[in-house]
């Protein structure tokens, strides 16, 4: 579920801007960062340090894609792949400057600790409450992107960017404020992911590959996809952890490659 | 005697949307055949089709008799069939020269080689220097073809095409957003073009049309609206509809 | 260099990287172990400049080829007792190739992101196979116990690298010859064909898929020798010649050298691995920051890379030295 949230918004991004953006794991880590810093550091409760690190995110993605990315929107592949890859390395030499090598901790406030008795079994209840919130999230969105005008313009902006432009959307401002929702989301998913996928400075390069995997099997551009795809993803890893240990990866990677050879713009991909 | 290049009842739809019913056309050996039609017509996907570039949702394209429905765009090149583009398609950062090279190369199936080097293949390009000068185009070989204007590169345009010793070629709107100061050079090389090719070119300057066709086909929505020659289309009055608004000499 | 309006013989200064390596042979003895190591990756990014630079294939999967390369000629030494450096490196080369002929008949029919992600899942999976099949790989702890046999008999890998720096000096001489050869030719015209325009390739009639995936082979074989080199260099095997960080490597290094360029091979990893090899041991958080910024100054504002760079002030140069005589 954690995947699903940092996906989506490169899914978004990804499909809308076109841009590669192999960096979208180092917003996660920033989210990470900033919570554990403000519940440890600072004391703050937690609802406001998530809050707070998903709009410093968003508004640090906005600083970064007005300086640096919007230069490159037609650049072509390669120059985005090596820009994102630069990316990463700066920021993760930054946290291992900052951070040191140990990964974030996160203070979880008592209500959220301890296990959720439920239908006879004992669920762990951060995780219970990550469930909900990723789906809140999910339906925020799907809300957002269905039914509202911003969903409607960003929608019609994938579709075909010319047009749209043309029709007098302000495509610019439009690709600002979907990055910076993206890689809040991002940001939010590395913050309340920081239990579970611990937050290093290593943290962008190791999971890249996850990252991918979930957008390019989704499906660019949609929000349905990454959801799917994080979703298996997810229950893969799980029930290979159960049965063969051994080879979990190996199925990720072999069924992401059968997967993309059979659909490869993803399972519910836009552009044909 | 089998045409050239033929359709049989060629159909296209995308979903809901028709783009082309029931085409039937047939291009003679050494024709001089324009397409022509409003725009939105279905023209460049008629093109695209034939050449293979666009599969058919039904029907069937024969070149010489012979089906070639589903064979691939590569294909259908090696058996004759050249095309220019529209919106110029060319090596834009390279040279002239290798812009026909290229296309010499591939129809003599000397683009595998890997040893000996290209430079030194005089063959091809003094078939190609050859092909340019006929095209007026000899003194720019060396240039690369995007510092060329527009009207000189919708040239090299039909020179890489005649680099594939085509027997049948389909032009694409050739002097599309050629200034007129440019166009009669297009419309020489056009008049020059060896007799035994089988010509069809697509379009809207009806200058050209009329001065190069012998035979007009005008499409309108998908469909073969009506065929003749150039006077007897100049007369239909149902073409006059089609093109309200348009000029056109009879 | 490629192209048909382009002269093709050797120029002088073509020689000079040679001229250079020899140089550090003998006045440089103690850098040696470095010096095979640039060799070797010279030679890793020759291969990826071919498809790269030439055909215009963005892969984050070349350490595949690498690393199987590697491993191959290990196990065949450590495991099958063949120490003969040829023996090995054919070995290396022909399951490099195989991999690369399968892999690339599979993922050339797709473009850009998808491919992308097909290239690192495959580089991936390696990664997998190699750290869990511990018996032929020795998993994490590396392959040890590669031997190679003293070259023809006659040249036996010495402790101080000479021997091995030699031999890797003459596999890139026989490398950088081989790729010098096909970009000159009319097959290298063809890929930089593909490469500006794929559509016009696909018009003239080029079977644009068949020549991608063979390429593609012959680029991989190359890798693969390279990583056996590797092998046989350090007589050693490890697991980092596999996955994402070979390949984002070598990819920064044909950035900064410049794609598309043939020296660009040259030049990225000589500054890339001379710099990291000592700023990495003084500085090791400082190290990824300083590729990390100059991977994106050099996206941002040089993208030719140095050679890139070099060949716009030697414009310059020449602009302003012919503009000198037409005084105002």
């Amino acid at each position: 579920m954690i995947l699903y949230v940092i996906s989506v918004g490169l899914s978004v991004t990804m499909g809308l801007m076109g841009f590669i953006n192999l960096a979208h794991g180092v917003f996660a880590m920033a989210g990470g960062f900033i919570l554990s810093t403000l519940l440890g550091s600072y004391g703050v409760p937690f609802p406001v340090a998530v809050a707070a690190a998903f709009f410093s995110v968003s508004v640090g993605s906005i600083l970064l894609e007005r300086l640096l990315y919007s230069r490159l929107y037609s650049s072509g592949e390669l120059a985005q792949v090596l820009f994102s890859i630069g990316l990463i390395f700066v920021s993760m030499a930054s946290a291992r400057l900052v951070f040191g090598d140990q990964a974030a901790r996160i203070f979880l406030p008592d209500y959220l600790r301890g296990q959720l008795h439920f239908v006879g079994r004992d669920f762990p209840t951060y995780r219970v409450f990550i469930i909900f919130f990723s789906l809140i999230i999910v339906f925020l969105l799907w809300f957002g992107v269905e039914r509202t005008r911003w969903g409607a313009m960003v929608r019609a902006a994938v579709d075909h960017r010319a047009m749209a432009q043309s029709v007098g959307i302000n495509t610019r401002l439009l690709f600002m404020l979907t990055f910076a929702l993206g890689s809040g989301l991002a940001g939010l998913g590395g913050a309340l992911g920081a239990d579970i996928l611990p937050v290093q400075w290593a943290y962008p390069f190791e999971h890249l590959v996850y990252f991918l995997i979930v957008v390019a099997v989704g499906g660019l551009g949609t929000l349905r996809g990454p959801f799917i795809a994080a979703l298996l993803i997810g229950i893969a890893d799980t029930a290979c952890k159960y049965w063969t240990p051994e080879y979990g990866a190996f199925l990720v990677y072999a069924a992401t490659i059968a997967i993309l050879l059979w659909r490869p713009m993803g399972l519910f991909g836009v552009r044909a | 005697m089998p045409a050239a290049l033929q359709t049989e009842k060629l159909c296209k739809t995308f979903g809901a949307l028709t783009v082309a019913q029931n085409v039937d056309f047939r291009l003679e050996a050494g024709a001089r055949h324009a397409l022509i039609g409003p725009n939105g017509a279905g023209k460049t996907t008629f093109v695209n089709m034939l050449t293979g570039a666009l599969a058919p949702s039904s029907g069937r394209i024969l070149m010489n008799g012979e089906d070639i429905t589903k064979t691939r765009q590569a294909a259908r090149v090696k058996l004759g069939l050249g095309r220019t583009f529209q919106i110029t398609t060319l090596f834009r950062r390279l040279p002239v020269l290798d812009n026909v090279a290229l296309a010499v190369a591939e129809r003599e199936g000397i683009a595998r080689h890997m040893w000996k080097a290209a430079g030194r293949h005089h063959v091809i390009k003094d078939e190609a220097m050859a092909l340019l000068a006929t095209l007026g185009l000899a003194d720019d070989a060396r240039t690369p073809a995007q510092d060329l204007p527009y009207g000189k590169q919708r040239l090299i345009e039909i020179a890489v095409a005649l680099g594939l010793k085509p027997k049948v070629l389909l032009l694409d709107e050739p002097a599309a957003g050629v200034p007129s100061t440019e166009s009669e050079r297009i419309l020489q090389v056009l008049d020059r073009l060896p007799s035994e090719i089988a010509i069809l070119i697509i379009e809207h300057d009806m200058d050209l049309v009329f001065r190069f066709a012998k035979r007009i086909t005008v499409l309108v929505q998908g469909e073969v609206l009506v065929e003749g020659p150039p006077n007897e289309i100049a007369r239909d009055r149902r073409v006059h509809q089609v093109y309200l608004g348009e000029q056109h000499h009879a | 260099m490629s192209g048909y309006t382009v002269d093709a013989r050797i120029r002088w200064t073509e020689w000079i990287p040679f001229v250079v390596a020899l140089a550090a042979f003998f006045l440089l003895p103690e850098y040696l172990a470095l010096g095979s190591r640039i060799l070797i990756f010279i030679l890793f990014a020759l291969s990826l400049d071919l498809i790269l630079g030439y055909a215009g294939i963005v892969t984050l999967g070349h350490s595949a080829f690498f690393g199987l390369g590697a491993y191959t000629a290990g196990i065949l030494s450590a495991k099958a007792g063949i120490h003969d450096a040829f023996i090995q490196l054919a070995g290396a080369a022909a399951a490099a190739a195989l991999l690369g002929l399968a892999t690339g008949a599979i993922i050339l029919r797709t473009r850009a992101l998808t491919l992308l992600m097909l290239t690192l899942a495959i580089t991936a999976i390696l990664l997998e196979i190699a750290n869990k099949w511990t018996t032929m790989t020795g998993g994490a702890d590396g392959l040890q116990g590669v031997v190679v046999a003293p070259i023809l008999g006659l040249f036996k890998f010495d402790l101080f690298g000479k021997t091995a720096f030699l031999y890797c000096l003459a596999a890139l001489f026989v490398g950088w010859w081989a790729v010098r050869r096909i970009i000159s030719s009319p097959f290298g015209a063809m890929l930089t064909g593909i490469r500006e325009n794929g559509a016009r390739m696909h018009a003239i009639g080029a079977p644009v898929y068949w020549r991608m995936v063979l390429i593609y082979t012959i680029s991989a074989t190359m890798a693969g020798i390279a990583g056996a080199l590797l092998a046989q260099v350090n007589q050693f095997v490890g697991l980092n010649v596999l996955g994402l960080e070979p390949s984002g490597d070598l990819l920064v290094m044909l950035i900064l050298g410049g794609v598309g360029r043939l020296y660009g091979a040259f030049v990225g990893p000589v500054i890339y691995l001379t710099v990291q090899d000592w700023l990495a041991k003084q500085y090791p958080e400082y190290w990824y920051f300083g590729v990390g910024a100059l991977l994106i100054t050099v996206v941002l504002f040089a993208p030719g890379g140095i050679l890139g760079l070099v060949d716009k002030c030697l414009q310059l140069f020449r602009q302003k030295s012919s503009a000198r005589p037409s005084a105002r």
